[in-house]
């Protein structure tokens, strides 16, 4: 094998896979009020947090877990799971890298993540989720000299209860749907970012989200403000190590744009999608919600969804402000035996509010995708307009590809624009790119990369690079 | 160069090709001209890599055996296909394709790759000499290109890669007698004792601007005749149904 083969078959495998020995305080298995009073304790938490949380789990009981998507899957027991995971050394809460357990550093090290100082290089602020568990959070004494927060949801809920009490559950109320009630309930960390009015944050803000423990669910919880007038671009990674069981994930993600403010949300997600035969994996279960508040707010999705053995979400705009624009756009890869059901939702409240969604769906192996979109023009929405583009790539003859678009239009000033296509990557394209010299592995790459290029474009620079190179692994071994 | 020795295609169970032979040898130019259905483009195909055909014979490229060789790796040792109907690839910047390839074979023959910078000063030179529309360098490759910018493209390409082998299947095609002027000039200027050509073709028209060492009537999966270039004109005086 030349250096080359052998750097492919290095990709082929979940280079992320890998899980570190640490030693955890777990709550008690199961879901009950106990668990819940557990981890707002361990959180040492307000009473208005708790009552927040018990409120949701009131409501959760009496929900019932949706079953109207595409992927099914076998039924999850609530009870055997554990809710809370944390590795033992973060009770002391070190207050700084160098008292962070060396074996957190080196995971993240491993990871690509350095948290040390020179990440410095990267310009690149980060908080790290190690399974229940803010673990870390760079630059903070830089974005706090502008008035910026940007800190761990356990922090934001001591530091900041304001703000949290003001914002938090106004997007996803706790009365929302099955999971997000759930996360409500029993949420442990995540992401908290407040921009202050009329500040365009320096640097990329991100969060590295990474599963460590075994029977654990995630369930984090982000909250992002953007005041008047502010710009924020933040990034998610997210990775977990290769089990054998399926693992829970899920997250509730708020985002408040106020007048003329702007949030642009990235996610690279590459979870665990399981092993060739479909055995483990990530269920990824999430609620993203963006909320233009304010007048002339934008809030803009990408993500390139290639990990996970079930990925179900759909982030969504609701575009309250007047003039408000919602973007969405997407990659979703799915390869060997994953499914994705995934899209977004455009709620147009406001006049002359504007939505685009470009969505770009690849299917190889015995994979099932499906794009589900919702655009709701109200009849208050006066001149609104949506544009919808959904493409989907099919390789190979043993995967699926489903577009479900909703499309509610309640005023006569408004008009939506809808245009899908569904092709395979031909033969002719191949043996035409091979003829010029490229092997079957680059020529898919090079096609595919083509055919995301629009959304590809809209990753912050540093991470375009690596998600394109991300989606050529995705698709290994696809071809032949 | 390229030895064909006895190369018999099928493609579900139909016989395509028949113990066809051809030889050709470095710097020469060989026109093959024949009928709808006589297996020209078969021939193209095959010897480019595609997949799907039911092979027998021989066929040796500078002494390799071309069966033993993917697609790809043809066109490392320099076998080019100008396609008769160039493909399109969305999102692809003709640029960056270009540059992709290029530096794929050149990286495959142990050559250092071109940067950016050296690739567009070479690009630019080609479309010049071609009066290739440079705009259309940094358009998605072949997208939204007329039929004649597409094989236009095609002879860029060739030029480019400047490979040893070159294949022109039905390149004139559809071509004005402008865009025929520009893939003449394209296979003019790489012509040299080193380089070869096999030109496939319906009409004499092209053999005009490319003087051709031996044209070749193929019919029905055979070399029926060969000879000069004078029998390219013949054949255009006769027609192939009455060249027999």
């Amino acid at each position: 094998m030349d250096k080359r083969e052998k750097d492919i078959e290095k990709l082929k495998d979940y280079k992320y896979g890998f899980s570190t020995d640490i030693e955890n305080i777990r709550a008690p298995r199961g879901l009950n009020e106990d668990v819940i009073k557990f981890i707002s304790n361990i959180k040492k938490e307000p009473k208005w947090m708790l009552d927040f949380r018990l409120k949701a789990f009131e409501r959760f009981k009496q929900l019932k877990e949706p079953d109207w998507q595409k992927p099914k899957y076998p039924k999850i027991d609530y009870q055997d799971l554990y809710y809370y995971s944390a590795p033992k050394s973060m009770n002391d809460k070190p207050k700084s890298l160098d008292e962070l357990d060396p074996k957190l550093l080196e995971t993240y090290k491993k990871l690509g993540i350095p948290l040390q100082e020179q990440a410095r290089l990267n310009g690149i602020a980060v908080d790290a989720v190690f399974d229940s568990v803010s673990v870390a959070t760079t630059f903070k004494d830089e974005l706090t000299k502008q008035g910026i927060i940007f800190c761990s949801m356990s922090e934001a809920i001591q530091k900041h209860p304001d703000l949290v009490k003001k914002y938090l559950g106004t997007v996803i109320p706790t009365t929302d749907h099955f999971f997000a009630t759930l996360n409500s309930a029993v949420f442990t960390d995540g992401s908290f970012v407040y921009i202050p009015e009329g500040i365009k944050c320096p640097m990329e803000l991100s969060t590295y989200f990474r599963i460590n423990a075994s029977e654990t669910g995630q369930f984090e919880r982000t909250l992002i403000i953007a005041d008047k007038g502010s710009y924020v671009s933040y990034l998610e990674g997210c990775t977990a190590p290769m089990r054998d069981e399926n693992q829970l994930h899920a997250a509730n993600v708020e985002l408040i744009a106020l007048d003329d403010a702007e949030i642009k949300y990235s996610t690279v997600q590459n979870w665990y999608p399981g092993d060739e035969n479909g055995k483990g994996g990530i269920y990824n279960f999430v609620t993203k919600r963006g909320l233009c508040k304010g007048k002339n707010s934008k809030i803009s999705w990408t993500q390139v969804e290639t990990g996970s053995a079930i990925t179900w979400k759909y982030p969504s705009c609701i575009l309250k402000g007047d003039n408000s624009i919602g973007e969405f756009y997407s990659i979703a890869i799915t390869n060997n035996h994953q499914k994705a059901d995934t899209g977004t939702k455009m709620i147009h409240l406001g006049k002359n509010t504007k939505s685009k969604i470009i969505s770009k769906g690849i299917s190889a192996g015995f994979s099932d995708m499906t794009y589900r979109g919702l655009v709701d023009i109200n009849s208050k929405a006066k001149n609104s307009s949506n544009y919808t583009q959904c493409d989907s790539l099919l390789m190979g003859n043993k995967c699926g590809a489903h577009t479900v678009p909703y499309i509610k239009n309640k005023n006569f000033d408004s008009n939506i624009a809808h245009e899908a296509t569904t092709s395979k990557i031909s033969e002719e394209q191949l043996h035409y790119c091979q003829q010029r010299g490229l092997n079957s592995e680059e020529a898919v790459g090079l096609i595919v990369n083509g055919f995301c290029k629009e959304v590809l474009q809209q990753l912050p620079m540093e991470f375009a690079v690596e998600a394109q190179k991300l989606v050529g692994i995705s698709l290994e071994g696809s071809v032949g | 160069m390229l030895k064909i020795n006895n190369l018999s295609a099928n493609i579900e169970d139909k016989s395509i090709l028949k113990d066809f032979s051809l030889n050709i040898n470095p710097g020469e130019v060989h026109a093959i001209m024949g009928p709808n259905g006589s297996g020209k483009s078969t021939l193209s195909n095959i010897l480019s890599g595609k997949k799907g055909y039911e092979i027998s014979g021989e066929v040796l490229f500078e002494n390799n055996n071309l069966f033993e060789l993917e697609t790809e790796e043809r066109a490392h040792k320099g076998i080019f296909l100008a396609f008769q109907y160039p493909l399109e690839i969305p999102g692809v910047n003709t640029n960056i394709f270009l540059k992709t390839s290029l530096n794929a074979i050149r990286k495959a023959k142990g050559e250092k790759e071109l940067d950016a910078i050296e690739f567009l000063k070479l690009v630019k030179e080609k479309a010049r000499e071609l009066k290739f529309d440079e705009e259309k360098l940094n358009r998605q490759l072949n997208v939204g290109f007329s039929g004649g910018e597409k094989k236009k493209n095609e002879i860029l390409q060739m030029s480019m890669l400047s490979p040893k082998l070159s294949i022109l299947d039905e390149t004139d095609s559809g071509l004005d007698i402008d865009a025929l002027k520009v893939v003449s000039d394209g296979v003019n200027t790489l012509r040299s004792k080193d380089n070869s050509f096999l030109i496939i073709t319906h009409y004499q028209r092209l053999l005009d601007y490319i003087k051709p060492d031996f044209v070749h009537v193929l019919m029905n999966g055979k070399i029926i005749k060969s000879g000069g270039p004078e029998l390219a004109l013949e054949l255009e005086k006769k027609g192939y149904e009455n060249f027999n």
